[in-house]
């Protein structure tokens, strides 16, 4: 689950994190408002979107740019105008694009020296880890790829929490002293705090600044929650923005269905996600291209099957469809009126190869073929694959 | 022999009394698993199947009944709970099949653990089987959601991060009449309690397995170190098999600890580093039973 620029302020705000003015405005007025209640301030507007590169985009409206120094009230409300209800385009949108339907009016502020900063859920040594670098932004890939010794890393005791010398070790280490040294502990601080209190999986600020009048802000920040902590935090549930979200990922969430959209044209439909990926890869591997990720988990309902058969039907790209079950404890004969339920309700314009096994196996084949559907049968997974990839050509 | 469980562990469930818990506990009964006791807080002194003692707290049910083994089927907000009860009663082996625990909520756990008499299996994971002797494996200890029957015993170890990907891998090897010693689901979170090395060292020291199949997928190292360190002490031929190479980077593939977070964690990545410590690469899911037979000479 990814959230907006302005939740990521307002997250900061509540764990007193430092970070530039900012207000979110939905309409020109707002946009206004905020702009002069920040009056004397250098300022910026910036469109509202998860898709990065934003300062180099362009609306399809004609209007160029979804960040801009703002010079006044005045202008804040004429940008907002050309921004809000229109389609901003970037690098990582696509040419689709996505609507922008709120503004940010925040402090361009002047700095003095980038730093990176972010605290992340270390599988290795099951603990929060706190990398930190005077690297800061730049991709900290590239960092660790080309000065690894720039790269600072502290892991944090899961229980005793982070400590005030681990604090200092990190702050020497990026070379910082005095007030700027004092500043950047507490706002560190309070960012272990909103990272263990929000179950946050990955907090990254990057580039955290110092700036001439002597303050340390986050300037931009990455969250990443971890989505099973999420039933306890239904306030950041709340900031979850399906307009962002791949439609066809929205439509399986709703239906308790893990999927995840791809490019290729082969569809598939598995129970269990290490199978799921695995049947991925074999289509693959004969020569053909998965176009999704798509576990019915465990104990798929037929309402599950019919609603995974429509979202792969709603892909346009997709050419054929591979069902592979395992049912070890699922009955397969049950699976099988699932399918035919579903293909009967979606048609089936498309070829279909199915795989089953496990439980009640030979019933669930003979209820395939009696169905008078157009399906194959495939007997292994390797069977399965080269049929549907050699079916859709 | 086998490893972990055996025909005479005593096994309790914890959530015995949910639908998931109930329906699972009934088929490891009728695997022939010596399921003795339940435990669900505020339903002591009934019985599950009119047969099984359900207690309100594991130290009651370990205190009455001798279980050393406990599966956990009790939902996400409560499982860790329920690991720190079953480690708190000193049952030895805890197999938490839950899926969805927060990872906060697993580091923690992981923590009181150490240095603690328990071991952890999972969680979000299938469990284990050792199987049994009987037609389709019957009499075996079944602990979790594996089909018991699709095993045979024998001298094959598995160990693997995914339920249904095991599944494959044992129906080929009896499909090949090629039996498990113990099969081993280690789940597929980013904290769970035992790794695949740890598998690796009780396979390689366990008499009745003469050889291993490994299934991993991408994220973490955790296969990666088990192959370094089998290139080193393991005594016994091993295949593996990585799922996720056509996985995206970025995005979690069901499985909460299976994404693809750098070139390290790549399924290509560690399938080049399998193969460089003697591992038999299966190319394709469909071949793991069939890699084994390559690296077992026979």
């Amino acid at each position: 689950m990814n959230i907006h620029e302005y939740q990521a302020k307002e997250l900061f705000d509540r764990f007193q994190v430092p970070s530039p003015k900012g207000k979110v405005a939905s309409s020109p007025e707002e946009a206004a408002a905020a702009a002069k209640e920040f009056a004397g301030a250098k300022l910026v507007i910036k469109a509202q979107v998860h898709a990065g590169g934003r300062g180099k985009g362009h609306f399809k409206n004609g209007f160029k740019g979804g960040v801009h120094l703002i010079e006044s009230p005045e202008q804040a409300a004429e940008f907002a105008g050309k921004m809000l209800n229109e389609t901003l385009v970037t690098v990582q949108t696509g040419e689709e694009g996505r609507l922008v339907r709120k503004v940010m009016i925040a402090e361009a502020v002047d700095i003095t020296h980038e730093y990176y900063l972010a605290i992340l859920m270390d599988r290795a040594t099951c603990a929060p880890i706190i990398v930190a670098s005077t690297a800061g932004g730049m991709s900290i890939e590239d960092v660790a790829h080309d000065t690894p010794e720039k790269i600072f890393r502290q892991v944090v005791h899961p229980l005793l929490g982070l400590q005030a010398y681990e604090i200092r070790k990190i702050s020497a280490e990026l070379g910082l002293s005095g007030d700027i040294a004092k500043q950047f502990g507490k706002l560190l601080s309070n960012l272990y705090k909103l990272f263990v209190q929000c179950d946050c999986s990955m907090l990254e600020i990057n580039p955290l600044v110092t700036t001439p009048d002597g303050r340390v802000l986050a300037l931009d920040a990455k969250f990443g929650f971890d989505d099973n902590a999420l039933y306890r935090h239904p306030d950041i549930v709340a900031m979850r923005d399906k307009e962002e979200e791949d439609p066809r990922e929205v439509a399986a969430s709703e239906y308790d269905l893990n999927y995840i959209g791809l490019d290729g044209n082969i569809a598939c439909l598995v129970n269990g996600a290490g199978l799921a990926m695995a049947t991925m890869d074999i289509i693959k591997h004969y020569g053909g291209e998965p176009a999704n990720f798509l576990d019915v988990g465990g104990g798929a309902s037929k309402e599950q099957v019919t609603a995974a058969f429509k979202i792969i039907l709603g892909d346009p790209n997709v050419k054929g469809i591979l069902i592979n079950i395992f049912g070890g404890i699922m009955d397969c004969n049950v699976i099988a009126e699932g399918v035919i339920a579903a293909a009967k309700e979606t048609g089936l314009p498309i070829p279909l190869v199915v795989r089953l096994e496990g439980n009640n196996v030979e019933m669930g084949k003979a209820t395939l073929a009696a169905s008078g559907l157009d399906i194959v049968a495939a007997d292994t997974m390797a069977d399965g694959a080269q049929k549907i990839v050699k079916a859709v050509g | 022999m086998a490893i972990l469980i055996d025909e005479n562990t005593k096994v309790l469930v914890q959530g015995i009394t949910g639908s998931f818990g109930a329906r699972h506990a009934q088929l490891s009964l009728e695997y022939g698993t010596k399921l003795v006791a339940g435990v669900t807080p505020g339903k002591g002194g009934q019985k599950f199947e009119n047969v099984v003692p359900i207690f309100d707290t594991v130290s009651q049910a370990v205190n009455e009944t001798g279980a050393t083994a406990s599966a956990i089927f009790v939902p996400p907000p409560f499982a860790a709970d329920a690991i720190l009860e079953a480690m708190d009663a000193g049952v030895k082996l805890i197999v938490c099949i839950t899926e969805g625990i927060p990872v906060m909520d697993m580091m923690r756990v992981k923590q009181a653990l150490k240095g603690s008499k328990s071991r952890l299996v999972g969680p979000n994971c299938p469990g284990l089987v050792t199987p049994g002797r009987g037609e389709k494996s019957h009499g075996g200890c079944r602990i979790g959601i594996a089909p018991g029957y699709i095993h045979k015993r024998g001298n094959v170890g598995v160990v693997s991060r995914s339920g249904t990907l095991t599944y494959e891998a044992v129906f080929q090897l009896t499909q090949m009449g090629y039996g498990q010693s113990t099969c081993v689901g280690i789940g597929g979170d980013p904290i769970n309690g035992t790794s695949h090395l740890d598998v690796l060292e009780m396979f390689n020291n366990d008499p009745e397995t003469e050889a291993i199949i490994m299934i991993g997928e991408i994220g973490g190292t955790a296969e990666v170190e088990a192959a370094r360190w089998a290139k080193a002490n393991c005594k016994k031929p091993i295949a593996g098999f990585i799922a996720g190479a056509t996985a995206p980077p970025g995005r979690r593939m069901g499985h909460a600890g299976a994404i693809v977070g750098g070139e390290e964690d790549t399924a290509q990545a560690k399938k080049k580093i399998l193969a460089e410590c003697g591992i038999q690469v299966a190319e394709t899911p469909s071949e793991m039973a069939a890699a084994l037979m390559i690296a077992w000479g026979k």
